[in-house]
């Protein structure tokens, strides 16, 4: 009897659980089960075990944790891998997940800088001071809202108040807006895309915060962008909204008039910097207390004029000063 | 020696018993947190505007109605699909097919059920979408019958490696006594083999469809997501929002104990007790059967 050659001591907390078996019997079934015990226990050990390199958390002097908006997701990711090739010794993490949950992680305390393509809101603020954090606001970049719909589409041009009545159910075929005898097939985003609430308060409700129009109940969710793009890209019956950043070359932007007989504007860069485009919106970088270190200063390099050439490569707005 | 020896075995037989109990263990934790959770719900939200129509939360509009349809239809689709489908394919395996086929087959049809349900879920967004909408003529191809449809190929590897294993093991003498009475190949399996079978075939059915409730990614990319109660036929070919994409799209975005936070996870209760009830019915219809088994044997 000796000990079975795979627990040669590499891991003596589980050779105790290891059946010593004959040498000659290798490849038996109690050798295969000894090998299989073994690796459950020495996952079980290894799971247990305290990691030591778990200590990149937001103390660590060269770590940023930046999470949130979707809208914003990759425009942080742009940020932070030209930020990171010029200041080696910094690294930075983005994640997506919404505004709501970036907010909410800055709440908790896990990241450094959260995104949001909406104005915190002012239970987030009583939840985050009642947490002992103090959020503060830093404008990063400006967005637009394209409203889409298949190039096919004769429609392109539509009033907000077209667009809010399309979308609460008031109209549901194209020739009640002047296009062709077809159903429309509205799509949004889910209900915690910041993207969603700001269309919702800034079309649907046409900026009235006493309005209650609802989206028509019919509406599609679509958990993505990309969703809602390769919808409109492929359904001539669609109508869609995503950011200005996120609308590739193929589909076709709606011109929209902030009310009747006014000027039908289509979503640019210029167009959202003179005011002239209705369906634009800032975009926030929330901090916990005024940015100190190495935070301070990723913030203040995002308003250089090098990080705004950035925004406007990615289609979004640059903050003008 | 000896004594060391009973000693360890004593360990491990702990060890191994201890895991089997953790399951119980889990499951009533996990209940005992679904109720702690969900079940503020009923004091925040009246029934009455529990058992609305509009799913709408961040206005606390919170009918979970349209939800419920949603799943139901989504699922009572996807078992259509993935019941004959399943089953014939079980019975080609076990059946039919030659043996170097069956070698080929089950194997690729195990690799289906390992599938991530996000793969499916993309093929179903850039295949699937365009080709329904175009060929049924439909408003839009993000309905709930192409959600049934990869439900069904979800549930499909679960219907047939469980009922190919019942089939398998219904024993030969059965078959032969069968043709050896003249009966066709169809005939038998159709009149004996099927029914010996019965409960295995059943229990891999019910576990399809438990498989199908609980679907989340793969429905959420195609079915459209819109809460509209699902009550009619045709409402299989108009979008449908089901309750695990509503949890999955929204749990990420609530704040801690509000009572939309509640709402989900009451949401979540109703799921887990569906699915529960799903396994209940599977465990007694293959108890009956086996007891009947016994009481034949006997």
């Amino acid at each position: 009897m000796i000990e079975s050659p795979i627990s040669s001591g590499r891991n003596h907390c589980s050779a105790g659980l290891l059946v010593r078996v004959p040498a000659s019997d290798y490849n038996s079934v109690p050798m295969k089960r000894a090998f299989l015990l073994f690796l459950l226990f020495s996952f079980i050990l290894i799971s247990c075990s305290p990691t030591n390199n778990s200590s990149v958390s937001k103390s660590s002097a060269n770590y940023i944790e930046n999470k949130g908006s979707d809208t914003i997701v990759n425009l942080a990711l742009a940020w932070a891998e030209r930020y990171q090739t010029e200041h080696p010794n910094i690294s930075i993490s983005v994640t997506g997940g919404g505004s709501g949950t970036g907010i909410a992680s800055l709440v908790n305390g896990t990241v450094d800088i959260a995104n949001a393509s909406r104005k915190i809101k002012e239970e987030e603020v009583a939840e985050a001071k009642s947490n002992g954090v103090d959020p503060v606001e830093h404008i990063i970049a400006r967005d637009a809202i394209a409203v889409i719909v298949n190039p096919g589409n004769p429609v392109s041009e539509l009033t907000l108040q077209q667009i809010s009545d399309i979308y609460s159910g008031k109209y549901s075929n194209w020739l009640e807006v002047g296009g062709e005898d077809r159903p429309i097939v509205r799509l949004s985003r889910e209900t915690n895309s910041g993207t969603h609430v700001y269309f919702l308060e800034t079309v649907l409700r046409l900026g009235n915060k006493e309005d209650k129009t609802l989206f028509s109940m019919d509406t599609l969710l679509l958990p993505s962008s990309e969703g809602i793009i390769s919808e409109v890209r492929d359904n001539p019956n669609a109508i869609g909204y995503d950011g200005l950043g996120y609308v590739p070359d193929d589909l076709k932007m709606i011109a929209i008039a902030k009310e009747e007989g006014g000027a039908y504007v289509l979503p640019s860069i210029d167009t959202v910097n003179d005011k002239s485009y209705a369906v634009a919106r800032d975009l926030y970088m929330y901090t916990d207390g005024e940015p100190k270190g190495i935070v301070k200063e990723y913030l203040d390099w995002i308003l250089t004029d090098e990080a705004q050439l950035i925004v406007a490569d990615l289609g979004f707005v640059p903050v003008l000063k | 020696m000896e004594k060391s020896l009973s000693w360890r075995e004593f360990i491990i037989t702990r060890l191994i018993q201890g895991s089997g109990y953790s399951a119980i263990l889990f499951v009533a934790l996990i209940f005992f947190f679904l109720l702690r959770e969900g079940l503020p719900t009923l004091r925040e939200v009246d029934i009455s505007s529990l058992l609305n129509v509009r799913w709408y939360p961040i206005e606390s509009y919170y009918g979970i109605l349209p939800l419920i349809t949603g799943t139901l239809i989504v699922t009572i689709g996807a078992t259509l699909i993935a019941v004959p489908f399943g089953i014939g394919t079980a019975v080609y395996i076990s059946e039919v097919a030659p043996r170097w086929m069956r070698e080929i087959l089950k194997p690729i049809v195990e690799l289906l059920g390992g599938l991530p349900s996000v793969v499916l879920g993309f093929l179903g967004i850039l295949v699937m979408v365009p080709y329904i909408r175009l060929f049924m003529n439909l408003p839009t191809g993000l309905t709930a019958f192409t959600g049934s449809l990869l439900l069904g190929a979800i549930a499909v590897p679960t219907v047939v490696t469980v009922a190919e294993d019942a089939l398998d093991s219904v024993p030969r003498a059965y078959r032969e006594g069968a043709w050896a009475l003249g009966a066709t190949r169809w005939q038998t399996i159709w009149r004996v083999t099927l029914p010996a079978a019965k409960s295995g075939v059943l229990t891999g059915v019910m576990l399809g469809v438990g498989r199908a409730i609980g679907e989340t990614m793969a429905v959420m990319m195609v079915t459209g997501n819109a809460p509209v109660m699902s009550l009619r036929l045709n409402s299989l070919f108009s979008p449908a929002r089901t309750m695990t994409a509503t949890i999955a799209a929204e749990m990420g975005e609530v704040a801690n104990g509000s009572t939309h936070y509640h709402v989900l996870f009451f949401i979540g209760m109703m799921l887990f007790i569906i699915s529960m009830i799903v396994n209940i019915i599977a465990s007694s219809v293959l108890f009956r059967s086996k007891k009947r088994a016994e009481r034949i044997l006997s």
